[in-house]
């Protein structure tokens, strides 16, 4: 579904990814964590063009990201990405939200978006609140908008970026339960987190990165039952023991 | 010396007619180029904050030129410099229906236009660049994102210092009577000019200037409270 090879990208003369090989299945969850500045968050931009990298190869579904004749636009359309600030667009209500790319991306009457954007708001779990405008949404409230816009088109696999990590502790498990439901539907899903609970409970995969490397690629119970790095082992020891 | 005050020259009725035609070619010249102004700012404010150099440089060289040359000069630019560039046909037909309006309206659209660009740019820049990128995973098209999410955000964001500024243009629209376009204060000066009774004649000017300023400024708040974004600056209701 995802594949990374030897993937290189700089920032000026920052090396932020470095090698990158990675092979993403169609209905895999892969969590990927590791301290900041690691590379993960570039990592999953990368993904959707958001973006480029200066040497390797990225293909989507198939589809290679350096290809001339790429539809980037289609290829977005297909990759759901949720940003750690939500980024919904405040001058709008949340059905508008989710309705506005259906309806001028993929020229669903409005109607038939609505229709879509009413059944994506009751499986996040908050069906009464169409006509709410962010501003007034609690956080968790906002990322699960968020989720169901992106949802709205009917992607075929999802990117997070730190869901969780603007919200308050105790809206994060609403959240994550909406993306362990989504999981359990068979999505395709990478998750730049450091909810290591979610990782064990609902990851096919870890993926540790540092410094610009994937340093561990492997299932959740090894990775917390014995990880191979020692960079691996510090990292998780900080963040399990907080 | 004893100034006697004579407010009746304002009231007969060739002075009426004057002041009425003053305010509605003011209103008509200030109306056109406000909408001049605004495509133009929002067409330069929006290439100024993309990616792509080239469009970029060429909305910057437009911002510089206009805003960097004195209105007045503008004005004669376009009333005595351009026409004669213009096809002979076009010429007779503007010569024919007003050259000093079209060039009066001209110039003060392109000049506030440079500067609505700069407002509605910093407008733009006030917003998180994970707003547009939001956008664009959606798979809207940068077009598209800049039509439906960030130029909606961005022109909110800019009432307040749009309303001063339009303000501005309004006020600036009295530079045309430099070149014989007969606004309001050219038709003060021309009350004055027939009756020699300058201070009643610039009162009227005065206050009929004031009060379109002050409508506008109302209307325009308004428009503020009407389009504000919950949560944000402007809005009335921000609790969660």
């Amino acid at each position: 579904m995802v594949e990374f090879r030897n993937v290189n990208k700089w920032f000026g003369k920052l090396h932020v990814l470095k090698d990158i090989d990675l092979r993403i299945e169609r209905g895999e969850v892969v969590v990927v964590c590791g301290p900041s500045g690691s590379g993960k968050s570039t990592l999953i931009r990368c993904v959707n063009g958001l973006e480029a990298i200066q040497s390797g190869e990225i293909a989507v579904d198939g589809k290679r990201l350096s290809d001339p004749g790429l539809d980037l636009r289609a290829l977005r359309a297909e990759t759901g990405f949720v940003f750690q600030q939500f980024n919904l667009y405040p001058h709008l209500s949340a059905m508008e939200n989710i309705v506005l790319a259906p309806m001028k991306v993929r020229r669903l009457s409005r109607e038939a978006a609505e229709k879509r954007a009413a059944e994506l708001l009751a499986r996040v779990g908050i069906p009464d609140k169409a006509d709410a405008f962010p501003a007034n949404l609690s956080g968790g409230q906002q990322q699960r908008v968020a989720i169901a816009r992106a949802l709205a088109m009917q992607p075929k696999i999802m990117l997070f970026d730190e869901p969780t990590s603007a919200l308050d502790p105790e809206m994060i498990g609403e959240v994550l339960d909406t993306m362990t439901d989504l999981a359990r539907d068979g999505m395709t899903m990478i998750v730049v987190t450091h909810e290591m609970g979610f990782a064990r409970r609902v990851a096919s995969r870890v993926v540790f990165m540092d410094e610009g490397r994937i340093v561990e690629d492997t299932k959740p119970e090894a990775f917390f039952a014995a990880p191979q790095s020692e960079r691996a082992q510090q990292f998780l020891s900080k963040i399990l023991t907080r | 010396m004893t100034y006697q005050f004579d407010w009746s020259v304002l009231l007969s009725a060739q002075a009426r007619q004057w002041l009425l035609q003053g305010v509605a070619t003011t209103l008509a010249i200030s109306a056109l180029a406000w909408l001049i102004a605004l495509a133009l700012g929002i067409l330069a404010g929006a290439l100024r904050s993309l990616k792509f150099a080239p469009l970029r440089m060429v909305a910057a060289a437009y911002v510089e030129f206009f805003r960097n040359v004195p209105l007045l000069v503008w004005m004669f630019f376009w009333y005595f410099a351009v026409p004669p560039l213009l096809p002979q046909p076009v010429q007779d037909w503007l010569y024919d229906h007003g050259a000093e309006f079209a060039a009066g309206t001209a110039a003060l659209g392109v000049y506030h236009g440079a500067r609505f660009s700069e407002m509605i740019r910093a407008g733009i820049q006030a917003i998180p660049k994970t707003q547009l990128e939001a956008a664009l995973s959606t798979g809207l098209s940068t077009a598209q994102a800049f039509r439906l999410v960030i130029l909606p955000i961005a022109l909110r964001l800019i009432v307040p210092p749009l309303t001063n500024e339009t303000l501005n243009l309004l006020k600036n629209s009295s530079v045309a009577l430099t070149i014989g376009v007969a606004e309001l204060t050219f038709q003060t000066r021309q009350i004055e000019t027939y009756t020699a009774r300058a201070f009643e004649a610039l009162t009227a000017g005065t206050l009929i200037y004031l009060i379109l300023c002050l409508t506008i400024a109302r209307v325009m708040a308004r428009v503020e409270r009407r389009f504000a974004i919950p949560g944000m600056v402007g809005s009335v209701e921000t609790e969660h």
